[in-house]
């Protein structure tokens, strides 16, 4: 590796949890060996040392939430070759997309006692709301070996190898029986993108949702079938697609109807 | 929610000098290795401090408002979403507080399988803050890859430690963040014994890298500070506290844990998008964490973590907040052994998990995140939804005292040069691993320039 450069990495923070970058964090077996590969060149959260850009790939983890963010993105997408985003925050949301829709000023006065301190947006949106992003990394949290994967095929100039079934077929291939057909359970399996190796189903309970919708998947007809033949009240299909991924374009339209009018 | 106070105290009132003394501000505007945003902003005027500001510009997240009208069974998994650094602490505060809401009592099995489960975060959390946050700081180096280059045993063996207690999360959570098989009542699904024995091997050798751990931070040398804390922690009569106990405090303070908003308010200052805790009593600071969980129970460690200590030459009461580095590696060394004892004893028996008949009622609870105290209140309508909640995380209850820290350390140290009194500055912050994105569920630091000397207007 002596005498070449290494292409530089950044990985950003916006509304987020902070577990999809720890996941590169708890790539304990990889990190080091990643290390001779890139620089960490701004890793804010791993490293004090901060090198300027243009950096080669930026990941960026969180939503979109404050007008001082929404600048911000825009000079990470000047500095950067490749955006790729990851995790739910960033590519629908997040959980924090659930003030969508509200009264953000009764929220923040219900949780601030000093509402005039807080500055924030009304929603909370995807990084791809407001730039080109180059590659989307799903998961509420992301699969550290899809991160892996994902940095490596950007590195290599190759497509990613990350499969874009849904959570459905990874039960079959692990053998879980359906939960909804032999228990009754609600699951998102069908509509769900997978990544998460068909983890909840395993456990005995439904999938929630996690990795959000795949591509072309279809969850009002699942609605539908959970409505008619497991009896589930409009309140629960509504809850169940209102999650980590809940402004993810799919999940938001097939909810509307059994969302309570306003 | 928190009642703010008009008037929050002052200490550097006293500090507001005449005109024409010279100024310098130490001003970091993204501090780096803590989990989260914040800026550190610190004010001197002549040879004293005058304001130290540690500024959380996380954006608000407003989970107190959205859990509103959810499922009471949907909070573990929705506030594990506001750490991805300490999820299973926000399962276990909101688990315990609903199901006493619901009068609801769980089996020993899933008692000892959720005091497994936390020694897993734990040592996955101290071993990242221990090796990759905090160490740097005590070796002038910048990350843990500078790290691996000078100490390459050290990190690999760091590495496998934390890499041990993502696994305990992994079995007995399904994964490492956000773990998916904790339920009000218990766990979806109970490990089998052949599952929990594949830890054993691994758990040996984590004790063991723990124990050399705790020697080679021992080595490192430490600022002379002394703070004279209030300590808060829970507090059990058998055990290290994780999950149950009382909660005690230096002061005296000895109570149930559902009397806690009773003696502790947060506050909310404009500098931060966090809410700052306080004692109601004085409105005094107090500290939460491992220091305090150290001082006030590091009676009930076993004989193993107490020798390591004595060995690092440890104090029995220590007040010396550099020394947490310490403190966190004998906790990575009770983690580790509190995990084996666990798995050697254990014996699946009863259901995974317990039901209770959906009721209207409220139900308070406290746990141990690894950087301290997390309060979570639940009031729940007989339809099973939450009326109301409050949640407590521990950087909100430690900032005061960071800010604080802060203080006593440029005081201390005002006639250092701008560039190592801003590193000192840094390290104090990370003594007490503060988790930004946990306290705007809520950071920020500035020191204003010391090679800019200006004349106040």
């Amino acid at each position: 590796m002596k005498g070449r450069v290494r292409p530089k990495l950044a990985v950003w923070k916006f509304a987020s949890c902070d577990g999809c970058q720890l996941s590169l964090l708890d790539c304990e077996d990889e990190l080091l060996q990643l290390a001779e590969l890139v620089q960490f060149a701004n890793f804010v959260e791993a490293s004090s040392k901060v090198q300027r850009g243009p950096y080669a790939v930026s990941l960026v983890e969180g939503s979109i939430t404050t007008a001082h963010d929404r600048e911000r993105i825009q000079a990470v997408r000047a500095d950067s070759a490749v955006v790729i985003t990851i995790g739910a925050c960033a590519t629908s949301g997040g959980i924090q997309a659930l003030r969508n829709g509200a009264d953000v000023a009764e929220f923040t006065r219900h949780v601030y006692a000093h509402p005039e301190y807080i500055s924030t947006l009304r929603d909370s949106t995807p990084i791809s709301a407001h730039i080109k992003v180059d590659y989307e990394l799903f998961g509420c949290p992301i699969n550290k070996q899809q991160l892996v994967e994902v940095i490596s095929a950007f590195l290599h100039g190759r497509k990613p190898r990350i499969y874009s079934h849904s959570v459905c077929v990874d039960c079959k291939l692990r053998g879980t029986p359906c939960l909804t057909v032999t228990r009754g359970i609600p699951c998102l399996g069908p509509v769900t993108h997978a990544g998460c190796e068909a983890l909840c189903p395993s456990y005995g309970r439904g999938c929630f949702g996690c990795y959000g919708p795949k591509e072309s998947s279809n969850p009002a007809s699942l609605m539908q079938h959970l409505s008619t033949h497991l009896g589930q009240p409009d309140v629960a299909l509504s809850r169940l697609l209102r999650s980590f991924t809940a402004e993810a374009p799919p999940f938001a339209s097939a909810r509307k109807p059994y969302e309570p009018a306003t | 929610m928190s009642t703010a106070s008009d008037s929050p105290p002052s200490t550097d009132t006293e500090l507001r000098v005449r005109a024409g003394v010279k100024t310098r501000t130490i001003q970091v505007d993204y501090l780096a290795r803590v989990e989260g945003e914040g800026a550190l902003h610190v004010k001197t005027r002549g040879d004293v401090v005058e304001d130290v500001q540690l500024r959380i510009f996380e954006p608000p997240r407003f989970f107190e408002a959205f859990l509103r009208g959810r499922l009471a069974s949907e909070a573990p998994d929705i506030t594990a979403r506001i750490c991805g650094i300490c999820p299973v602490a926000y399962q276990m505060s909101s688990t315990q507080a609903i199901e006493r809401a619901l009068g609801l009592t769980i089996t020993p099995t899933i008692r000892a399988l959720r005091r497994l489960l936390y020694c897993g975060e734990w040592i996955e959390s101290h071993a990242l803050h221990v090796l990759m946050l905090h160490a740097p700081d005590f070796l002038g180096v910048a990350d843990v890859v500078a790290l691996a280059k000078l100490f390459p045993d050290v990190v690999r063996g760091g590495l496998q430690l934390k890499k041990t207690g993502n696994e305990i999360l992994r079995v007995l959570g399904g994964r490492e963040i956000h773990p998916i098989n904790i339920r009000v009542g218990g766990f979806y699904k109970l490990p089998s014994v052949a599952e929990l024995q594949s830890l054993r091997e691994p758990l040996l050798r984590a004790r063991d890298q723990a124990l050399a751990t705790v020697r080679w931070v021992g080595g490192f040398s430490f600022p002379d500070v002394l703070r004279d804390y209030d300590l808060v922690s829970l507090w059990h009569p058998d055990e290290y506290p994780l999950n149950e106990g009382q909660l005690v405090s230096r002061s005296g303070l000895r109570i149930d844990v559902s009397e806690f908003e009773s003696h502790f308010e947060e506050v909310h200052v404009a500098h931060s998008n966090a809410l700052h805790a306080q004692k109601r009593v004085d409105g005094g600071a107090y500290l939460v964490g491992p220091l305090a969980r150290y001082n006030l129970c590091g009676d009930k460690l076993p004989e193993l973590a107490k020798q390591a200590a004595r060995d690092a030459k440890l104090p029995v009461q220590c007040f010396n907040p550099f020394q947490s580095i310490i403190v966190r590696a004998v906790e990575l060394v009770f983690a580790c052994d509190e995990a084996l004892r666990l798995i050697a004893e254990y014996q699946p028996a009863g259901p995974p998990f317990v039901v209770a008949e959906p009721r209207a009622g409220e139900g308070a609870a406290v746990t141990c995140a690894p950087r301290g105290l997390l309060y979570q209140r639940y009031r729940v309508n007989a339809d099973g939804t939450i009326a109301e909640c409050k949640i407590v995380p521990p950087t909100s209850q430690n900032q005061r005292t960071i800010e604080d820290d802060l203080r006593a350390v440029v005081q201390k140290e005002i006639r250092r040069p701008k560039a190592e009194l801003t590193a000192r500055c840094e390290q104090t912050i990370r003594n007490h691993d503060p988790c930004i994105s946990c306290a705007t569920h809520f950071l920020r630091l500035e020191i204003e320039d010391a090679d800019e000397l200006k004349q106040d207007p």
